[in-house]
């Protein structure tokens, strides 16, 4: 079985020790000043399961023996992928520079070299491409980071072209992009109609930002540019994209006048680039739904188990694989595409 | 699509406004002084681009070069002397009053737009019905608006446009959904809008194909607010319709939202029931486009999916084209009797016509 989310945390002890003098004082005078601090009460303390805080202190996912015996070994995990949320979207591009390489050293040496089978996603200061390009090059041929790692709330729609130096970085490197649930867009509402009150809604409509950097890779000619691009949705869920893809198919062919760059139905670009985790899995009323949803995406080759330990909302991966029907499909979704999107050889 | 039964009513048709002048017997004289003073448009904007299919349909411009959908005479030609030849029709009556930061302004132009419409629309055919136009970014004075209007029974819901600075279901807008429901009106949130804020959580995107695919996911922001808000559970009698905004999209998101709300119901325990049962009593949602799949038997899947054969209103949404993948043929498919009800049935118990 591979786990394609696992979010270790790094304490901001832990990645300040991988950090020079001068950005390690900055840190303790200024500190991440990012976002505005928490917007109302999510659903448990630090939105984790309440079984996951190390009986040895710290925060869930901080401690790497804790998450071996309460994940890794505890189901046959061969490999796990970490995506550790700490925000490299600060104000100040350099901190976030610094902040994600000492984080990626962290990584390096608490995480990926203690423990084989754990991978990481790269940390990169997404909001300036030439800074995130250095980080990708700093650590061009290690294996253990599998992908380049963003959150999906950035600052703009991810096909605009100032990201496209990190796109043409990842592609030159064989390396996926990620895009992960959260983040801070640096002032942009939750949602295309402004902030919303409740976490639920946050939670239930963080899907728009997956929806706008899908259409927004697509219409950008974003895999025109760059034919070899793998974009990984994380904990972005499923069911929407054929509806979607319904849609933006019909208005390409309404409105294609406006970007010749896209020579193909936008359907086709995403079931050729795109793969996607399955946390939170998805619960129609009727299972067969489900299994119907399945067959209408279309993407049996890119779907990518996924835990999502130690969140509150983590899937079982006992319950949440017997979702998808016939145990060959169940093996790709459990093991064999993850493996071979990320050469996991 | 065919109409069995009784007649099809028509729940989205567009009256265009040709230009602020339509408006100046129905403004205040100060309005009409300081738009002959300063040049003053109104609200200019327009989220539908000019020469696109989607905001009119090829070969519909009079050759006085006037908007198509401007006069009367276009919908009893174009709407009600057609094919499914409506009993009735619903006028949204798109105007970017909410982009209008003065809200003497926005209150002037949304109460003149509605007296134009009693005037040029209700007065000339009995056959129409129309939205209140209302300024939604100022709640009090979109009540006002309300108020005054839903005395004219040719008025039949409040619109609003979908995009807007903030959630419909946050606390500040809940006097227009108490306004709505104690006229017995329907609220109905329709494509676009220029409330100023991007469209995406993400900022803006750089092509209308973005803007236009993208916008279900602000009408997926609208129903997941104002269903955990609590507007319904204050105002069991509301309806709320989903003009102009797809629905094939809806049942994807009812799982995830049924399924957010088992796990997280403590923040809202106001919100007693799944929101698909919500959604399955209150919302309503239009025909055109439907984005539906083009296979028949997924198409009835997706209709099956809605889990109530209330929700479907019948619209043209003339003058647009959206050269909709579900065609005559698709919609075929369903029963008769699912046909009857949203072509007429449906439309006939939420307008009470």
């Amino acid at each position: 079985m591979v786990d394609c989310d696992i979010h270790n945390h790094l304490t901001e002890d832990a990645v300040s020790k991988y950090l020079p003098k001068k950005w390690r004082d900055y840190d303790r005078q200024f500190g991440r000043r990012m976002t505005p601090g928490d917007f109302y009460p999510k659903a448990t303390p630090m939105a984790s399961r309440t079984d996951a805080w190390p009986p040895g202190g710290g925060p869930p996912g901080s401690d790497l023996a804790f998450l071996r015996k309460q994940l890794l070994d505890a189901w046959p995990i061969e490999v796990g992928i970490l995506n550790t949320l700490i925000s490299v979207r600060n104000q100040f591009r350099d901190y976030d520079a610094a902040l994600a390489t000492a984080a990626n050293a962290c990584q390096v040496a608490e995480w990926l070299a203690p423990e084989p089978r754990l991978r990481a996603s790269l940390l990169v200061p997404y909001e300036d491409a030439a800074l995130a390009v250095a980080e990708i090059r700093r650590h061009a041929g290690d294996r253990r980071f599998v992908q380049v790692l963003i959150p999906s709330r950035t600052s703009e729609p991810l096909g605009q072209r100032k990201y496209w130096p990190i796109f043409a970085a990842a592609a030159e490197s064989g390396l996926p992009i990620g895009i992960h649930f959260g983040g801070w867009s640096g002032g942009h509402p939750i949602s295309g109609a402004g902030w919303p009150t409740y976490y639920l809604e946050y939670h239930t409509g963080m899907i728009q930002t997956f929806q706008a950097h899908l259409i927004s890779l697509v219409c950008e000619g974003v895999f025109e540019e760059f034919p070899g691009l793998k974009i990984v949705f994380i904990e972005g869920g499923l069911a929407w994209i054929a509806p979607l893809l319904w849609r933006l198919d019909r208005s390409w062919r309404q409105l294609k006048a406006e970007n010749p760059n896209l020579r193909r139905a936008p359907s086709e670009y995403v079931r050729g680039h795109f793969w996607l985790t399955t946390q939170p899995i998805e619960e129609p009323p009727e299972p067969s739904q489900f299994a119907g949803m399945i067959s209408g995406l279309g993407m049996d080759d890119r779907l990518l188990f996924s835990t999502d330990y130690p969140h509150w909302d983590f899937d079982n991966p006992d319950s949440a694989l017997s979702s998808f029907p016939g145990p060959s499909l169940r093996q790709k979704v459990r093991r064999d595409n993850a493996r071979a999107l990320y050469r996991l050889d | 699509m065919d109409s069995p039964g009784s007649q099809a009513i028509d729940c989205d048709v567009h009256a265009v406004l040709p230009s602020i002048e339509a408006l100046l017997p129905f403004l205040p004289a100060y309005w009409r002084e300081q738009i002959g003073q300063t040049g003053f448009k109104g609200p200019t904007g327009r989220w539908y681009p000019p020469g696109l299919p989607t905001s009119e349909r090829p070969g519909l411009r009079p050759a006085d070069g006037s908007p198509a959908a401007s006069r009367v005479e276009h919908i009893q030609r174009d709407v009600l002397g057609q094919a499914p030849h409506p009993s009735h029709a619903i006028l949204n009556c798109d105007c970017a009053v909410e982009s209008l930061h003065n809200p003497d302004a926005a209150s002037a132009v949304s109460g003149a737009l509605n007296e134009w419409i009693a005037a040029a629309w209700l007065a000339a055919d009995a056959r129409l019905r129309a939205s209140i136009v209302v300024p939604s970014q100022f709640p009090e004075l979109a009540v006002q608006e309300i108020n005054r209007r839903a005395g004219n029974p040719g008025f039949v819901q409040v619109l609003l446009p979908v995009r807007s600075e903030a959630p419909y279901g946050s606390r500040n807008f809940r006097p227009v959904f108490a306004a709505a429901a104690r006229h017995g009106l329907p609220v109905a949130l329709h494509y676009g809008g220029l409330p100023g804020n991007p469209p995406t959580p993400v900022g803006w995107p750089s092509f209308y194909l973005e803007e236009y695919a993208g916008m279900t996911g602000v009408f997926q922001t609208q129903l997941i607010s104002i269903i955990a808000g609590g507007v319904f559970d204050e105002h069991p009698g509301l309806r709320l319709v989903l003009a102009e905004g797809g629905f094939a999209w809806l049942p994807a998101m009812l799982w995830r939202f049924d399924k957010n709300w088992k796990g997280l119901r403590r923040e809202i325990p106001w919100v007693r029931r799944p929101p698909s049962d919500y959604v399955r009593e209150h919302v309503r949602l239009t025909t055109a486009p439907a984005d539906a799949p083009e296979d028949p038997a997924q198409f009835r899947d997706v209709v099956a999916q809605l889990g109530s054969d209330a929700m479907l209103l019948y619209a043209s949404d003339y003058p647009h084209a959206h050269g909709d993948s579900a065609s005559d043929a698709v919609w075929s498919g369903l029963s008769a009797e699912l046909r009857g009800k949203i072509m007429s049935a449906n439309a006939r118990a939420l307008y009470k016509l």
